[in-house]
């Protein structure tokens, strides 16, 4: 469980990112904040490794307040996949996937075993092991970065828009992916997009957030769909477009969901 | 005979090939300048670089000194330092090292500037410390700028040191100097030529150690560029 208790944030240059901040993540759940940029959900994300040290208020894991904790021992026990990946180009692929173990301590050859079995694991070809990211497309240095996340096996994994920089096929391959590991692996995971489909599919908890980090909606995507606290979640989630407002139509004796502007979107199942 | 048969001549006069005055002693006099002020040099500015481009702290300090070292006249150097501490070793070397300082300096702040601020951020979010950020993500990757910094370093001392001869030591530029003062002219042009060489041939090895410093990665890059 990670709880934010009142965590407000200001930069050194005077932009308050975040204020008055709190909420409980459950455990092995997925929690996704999601909001337009500027609204605070990547200095939410960042504050739990130590990132990003709070102005005031706290943060604790288990109820254990973070701010005890060594930042470098707190970074190794909490994975992390960024946009970009953010692999290190001059190491091979195996040895991307390896860092964290290796900083741990784990002996090289374990570390290799360990990855090259959390390659297969997030889908990743044997065969790449020995190339340099470079080599790689965006979709395949995307799964080297959540292998490298997960290696270690840590309880909390956080996600800074892993998928927003490839191409939208990828990114429902990759979505797919992370609830399939999701329902292996029961991680509790902090999710951060602008993308409310993205946060929606992925989600348990969905955090709607505006500027400063202020909490516009908690809930699951049901909740937030059947009751919008107000016209800005209302227009966030697209309610107010006719996009998710659906009505069902008979054609050919099946039972089709169109949108408020009539046009199909899918058919009912049997 | 032209002066320029006559350098030819010089050059392949194996008596100029023999001895404490001979080519090979002298040579080795200029290399061991060069090696000398490039390494104290290097243990100053190279450290203070990387320094100045983990923290991005000092930035503009740095250019402003180092720009000011490199508008100081070598020979200016040498004499006031020759002053106060005699002949010797010493001017020479300060002289060579202040003219040592900025290229390296320069090569090691710019060089861990030129890494992807995402790769640290990443470094750093894996749970590396700021010594590993450094030294396992930083150096490795600013190493190709970090070797020109040392290519430039190296081309400028061997070619001023023969400044060193100016005050009664050794190395090529005695050639040039006692050239000088007995009119030998295909002397002076033997030296000119014997510097030129050694610079060349530095130039080169530092060049492959800079191909070699971007490594498998970048090659790799490289053929899929073409």
């Amino acid at each position: 469980m990670i709880e934010f208790t009142s965590v407000s944030k200001t930069f050194p240059d005077g932009t308050q990112a975040v204020e008055d901040f709190s909420l409980v993540l459950p455990s092995r759940t997925t929690t996704v904040f999601v909001g337009s940029s500027g609204c605070g959900k990547t200095t939410l994300l960042r504050m739990v490794n130590r990132m990003v040290e709070p102005t005031s208020g706290s943060i604790a894991i288990d109820d254990a307040d973070i701010a005890s904790r060594n930042p470098v021992e707190l970074r190794r026990s909490i994975g992390y996949v960024m946009q970009h990946a953010g692999l290190l180009p001059h190491r091979k692929v195996i040895d991307n996937v390896a860092t964290v173990l290796l900083l741990n301590g784990v002996p090289k050859k374990e570390a290799h075993r360990r990855s090259a079995e959390m390659m297969e694991i997030v889908g990743l070809d044997p065969s790449l092991a020995g190339r340099y990211p470079s080599q790689l497309s965006g979709g395949q240095q995307q799964r080297v970065g959540v292998a490298r996340g997960l290696v270690t096996d840590p309880n909390i994994l956080l996600m800074d828009e892993p998928f927003g920089a490839v191409d939208p096929i990828v990114r429902a391959e990759l979505q797919q992916e992370l609830l399939r590991l999701q329902r292996d692996l029961d991680k509790t995971i902090v999710f951060v997009t602008h993308d409310i489909d993205e946060a929606f599919l992925l989600g348990d908890q969905v955090v709607i957030l505006q500027k400063g980090g202020r909490i516009a909606q908690v809930g699951s995507p049901a909740d937030i769909l059947a009751k919008p606290a107000n016209d800005f979640v209302r227009n966030f989630v697209g309610l107010d477009r006719g996009k998710r407002t659906l009505r069902i139509q008979q054609h050919e004796g099946r039972s089709i969901v169109v949108d408020e502007t009539g046009k199909a979107t899918g058919v009912l199942a049997e | 005979m032209s002066v320029a048969s006559e350098t030819v001549d010089w050059l392949t006069d194996s008596a100029n090939w023999s001895g404490d005055e001979g080519i090979p002693h002298r040579l080795l006099e200029h290399v061991y300048y060069t090696g000398l002020a490039v390494g104290i040099a290097a243990l100053v500015a190279v450290p203070l670089g990387l320094w100045i481009g983990h923290t991005g702290r000092f930035r503009n300090v740095a250019i402003l000194v180092t720009g000011s070292m490199r508008a100081l006249p070598t020979l200016g150097v040498l004499s006031l330092v020759a002053i106060y501490s005699g002949i010797g070793l010493t001017a020479p070397l300060v002289a060579l090292i202040v003219l040592a300082i900025p290229p390296l300096l320069a090569g090691a702040y710019s060089g861990i500037e030129s890494v992807d601020p995402r790769t640290v951020d990443a470094a750093r979010a894996m749970g590396m410390t700021e010594w590993q950020v450094l030294l396992r993500v930083e150096v490795p990757l600013a190493l190709p700028l970090l070797v020109g910094g040392v290519r430039s370093a190296v081309l400028q001392v061997v070619a001023t040191a023969t400044v060193a001869a100016y005050i009664s030591l050794g190395g090529l530029g005695r050639y040039l100097i006692d050239g000088l003062a007995i009119r030998d002219y295909p002397q002076m042009l033997g030296g000119s030529v014997l510097v030129i060489g050694l610079a060349l041939v530095l130039d080169g090895v530092f060049a492959s150690i800079q191909h070699l410093a971007l490594g498998e990665r970048s090659r790799v890059e490289a053929a899929r560029r073409t």
